[in-house]
């Protein structure tokens, strides 16, 4: 605007003084210089729409202050949507964040095609397994690119991988192997799986079994905990939970570590404190493997959740921070790529030059054979950071990050 | 014939030139402790910490006023730059840095100083003399590294997540022109005649050479220190030697100050120094350079001309930066 005014009033010093060649000049080189600025900024900067999919957030937690704040996930999305825009104002590129849910069951396919129509190439998801491939199957014939920012099932990086998702989240097995590194480094190898009746709790305890023959430790006994339905929570609830919970507890071998398998948060964040014997917690509850929490201040990370705080006034969650990496991603590949074309910025994407950084101390990659990101796992207990895995000593040929989850020899993922 | 008059002009003269000699050796540097609250004072003939000077909340970013007489000091969770007397050593007066201060660079005049603010993703301006902000200029996110060129013409601060270093116009106090640049940049530093400017990225795990008039990146100089894992390497501070010939890179927690040569960018040696080194600076004589490391509380003594580590001093908590003056 300032510049459009002073090249006006330039101007209009020329007609009235036709004569000064000097003036003429002068008019020239100021024309020339307001070229070549706007040449380098781009008038109209490129816009590049990113979609963010997902279904309704659970309520169903055991701790009061469990419970996601509305915007859990999106806010996520909306903070890398700002640092996408701050770098873009250098290099004349605009993001925007287009909000799409739906319900628990429904088949995402007219969302994604109405995401698609919109001009929008890249979609983070925060959806279960089942409506993730649906979407992803759905988005093909239209060239979409998921980033999957939830879904922790190893299908989706195994047999089901498809060749259009990106997974930021990580998966049950990276979790679980972060959270065994550091529990084998303390020699707390032997372990008491508990885990829930749900599927997804099975398949927490099946990535927790894996970990423990990957790296050492021992399971010497495993109980089932039943979900039987009912309220989390209930004004009596304390006294009657306690006896469970060392109903559940006292008939185990001597262990070293109690591990829970409870995505389903029906029991496990009942176990701290209340275990036959005094033994520490891990797994669904006590020590977590994790993306983010609120406590993290390393590697720069105090300058994200500030920022974070001071837009949304509250803590970041792990599930934010995955939608900000998925949002992040799309950014980082359009400023070095420079350009909005989808297909040549997932290609870039996809190659070694690409990397992001995630305030987690290193830069991360994708695995070229199933699109995973690879990530340190926080090991976080609730108040405090405990440990970042990988754990020194646990070494790898290729990157010591592949010591978490599947590596390349045993994958089961042909991209296509 | 012995006239006492000319041992007394002698010794007079050994006395001048002792004096003269002296301030040419005698230097002191400001060692900021980022979890002490403190600045240690080493006096660089004895190699020791001479005194402690208590500071705000988690000091880092640390230089000597141009006339030797302050040591400005960023007290980052305090979000205020502190100014310390250096004749006294204590606190005298605080510079309006905005919030979060961590690096911050003087301009060759010494009149400006100039503040990254990372989490308001901008650059402070402060007037030294008034010691009042005189202006903002906004930039990418988390700017982090920041560095006047040696013309004073322009202000180079990197933002680390938008991976750019901005070049800043400080007469007209606005963005000109950004570089792209790899994961994370950190610290920033020009040649003496200003034919260079350098920039570590943490992430990345490089150090870029950019060429200050074309602003492009000339050449990209890899770190690879054998037995080591490649994120172990983390290049933060730069210094370079006045004569442009050698440039030293901290590498952060590989506990190494990689030397680099000026002319050919190799690395020419790995030096093995404290646990996580941070920043340096070098004694005005341009004979040694002091690295502060950041988790085994000392400061490593390198001699520029052997490139050899000679002396480790003790100092406080977590020492981030280093200022020099004379003494």
């Amino acid at each position: 605007m300032g510049r459009h005014a002073a090249l006006h009033r330039s101007l209009r010093n020329l007609s009235r003084k036709p004569h000064s060649t000097a003036m003429l000049w002068h008019a020239v080189i100021f024309c020339i210089a307001v070229g070549w600025i706007s040449m380098s900024v781009a008038a109209e900067p490129q816009r590049i729409k990113i979609g963010y999919l997902h279904g309704p957030l659970s309520k169903e937690k055991i701790s009061l202050i469990d419970i996601p704040a509305a915007n859990d996930g999106l806010a996520g999305a909306q903070l890398a949507i700002d640092d996408n825009n701050t770098t873009g104002r250098f290099v004349g590129q605009q993001f925007e964040l287009i909000d799409s849910s739906i319900k628990d069951g429904d088949d995402p396919a007219a969302a994604v095609n109405a995401l698609a129509d919109q001009g929008i190439a890249f979609i983070a998801t925060n959806l279960p397994a089942g409506q993730l491939l649906q979407a992803a199957d759905a988005g093909k014939a239209r060239g979409e690119i998921l980033i999957n920012a939830g879904a922790p099932d190893e299908r989706l990086r195994e047999q089901d991988c498809r060749a259009n998702v990106i997974h930021v989240a990580p998966s049950r097995f990276m979790l679980a192997d972060g959270l065994a590194q550091y529990l084998v480094l303390k020699k707390w190898r032997r372990w008491f799986l508990v885990s829930g009746s749900h599927d997804s709790d099975k398949l927490f305890a099946e990535a927790l079994r894996h970990a423990a023959t990957r790296f050492g430790a021992k399971i010497v006994a495993e109980k089932e905990f039943k979900d039987t339905g009912g309220a989390r929570r209930t004004d009596s609830g304390i006294v009657e939970v306690q006896r469970q919970m060392i109903d559940l507890t006292q008939s185990a071998p001597d262990y070293d570590i109690l591990v829970a398998a409870d995505e389903s948060e029906v029991f496990a964040g009942y176990l701290p404190y209340r275990t036959w014997t005094p033994r520490p917690v891990a797994g669904s509850a006590g020590l977590v493997p994790t993306t983010w929490d609120a406590a993290f201040d390393q590697w720069g990370a105090l300058q994200l959740q500030n920022r974070f705080k001071k837009r949304f006034q509250r803590f970041m969650t792990p599930l934010d921070m995955q939608l900000w990496t998925a949002v992040r991603i799309v950014g980082e590949a359009a400023s070095h790529a420079n350009t909005t074309d989808a297909a040549k910025l997932f290609a870039y994407i996809k190659s070694p030059d690409f990397s992001i950084a995630a305030f987690k101390g290193q830069k991360l990659t994708l695995r070229d054979w199933n699109l995973q990101l690879r990530q340190p796992i926080l090991l976080f207990d609730g108040r405090n950071t405990v440990s970042i895995s990988p754990q020194e000593g646990f070494l790898h040929q290729v990157s010591e990050l592949d010591t978490l989850g599947l590596d390349r020899p045993e994958t089961k993922c042909k991209l296509q | 014939m012995i006239d006492t008059g000319v041992f007394r002009q002698l010794g007079l003269a050994i006395i001048a030139l002792a004096s003269m000699t002296a301030p040419s050796f005698a230097f002191t540097a400001y060692v900021s402790n980022e979890k002490g609250n403190s600045v240690s004072v080493v006096d660089t003939d004895t190699m020791a910490t001479v005194a402690t000077i208590k500071t705000g909340e988690r000091p880092r970013g640390i230089e000597v006023s141009r006339d030797g007489k302050f040591v400005f000091v960023a007290a980052g969770d305090d979000n205020t730059i502190q100014v310390i007397d250096t004749a006294t050593r204590k606190i005298v007066g605080e510079l309006p840095s905005g919030p979060d201060p961590e690096q911050f660079a003087l301009d060759p005049a010494g009149k400006f100083l100039y503040v990254a603010n990372e989490d308001d993703a901008a650059v402070t301006v402060i007037d030294l003399e008034t010691r009042k902000a005189v202006a903002k200029v906004a930039v990418g996110v988390e700017p982090e590294g920041i560095v006047v060129s040696p013309d004073g013409k322009f202000v180079v601060c990197t933002s680390e997540t938008t991976s750019m270093a901005h070049f800043i116009d400080t007469a007209e106090r606005k963005v000109v022109a950004n570089v792209l640049l790899g994961s994370r940049p950190r610290a920033a530093a020009f040649k003496t005649d200003g034919s260079e400017l350098w920039i570590t990225s943490e992430v990345g795990g490089g150090l870029s050479i950019v060429d200050p008039t074309t602003r492009k990146i000339k050449k990209l100089v890899h770190f690879d220190i054998p037995g080591l894992r490649s994120e172990k390497i983390q290049p933060v501070g730069i210094n370079i030697t006045r004569d442009g010939k050698l440039g030293f890179v901290h590498l952060g927690p590989s506990n190494r100050v990689a030397v680099v040569d000026g002319a050919t960018h190799e690395v020419l040696k790995y030096l093995l120094v404290g646990q996580r080194v941070w920043h340096g600076a070098f004694t005005p004589d341009g004979k040694y350079l002091l690295a502060a490391n950041g988790l085994s509380n000392d400061v490593s003594v390198i001699d520029v001309a052997s490139l050899k580590v000679i002396k480790s001093i003790q100092v406080g908590e977590l020492p981030w930066g280093v200022a020099i003056g004379s003494k």
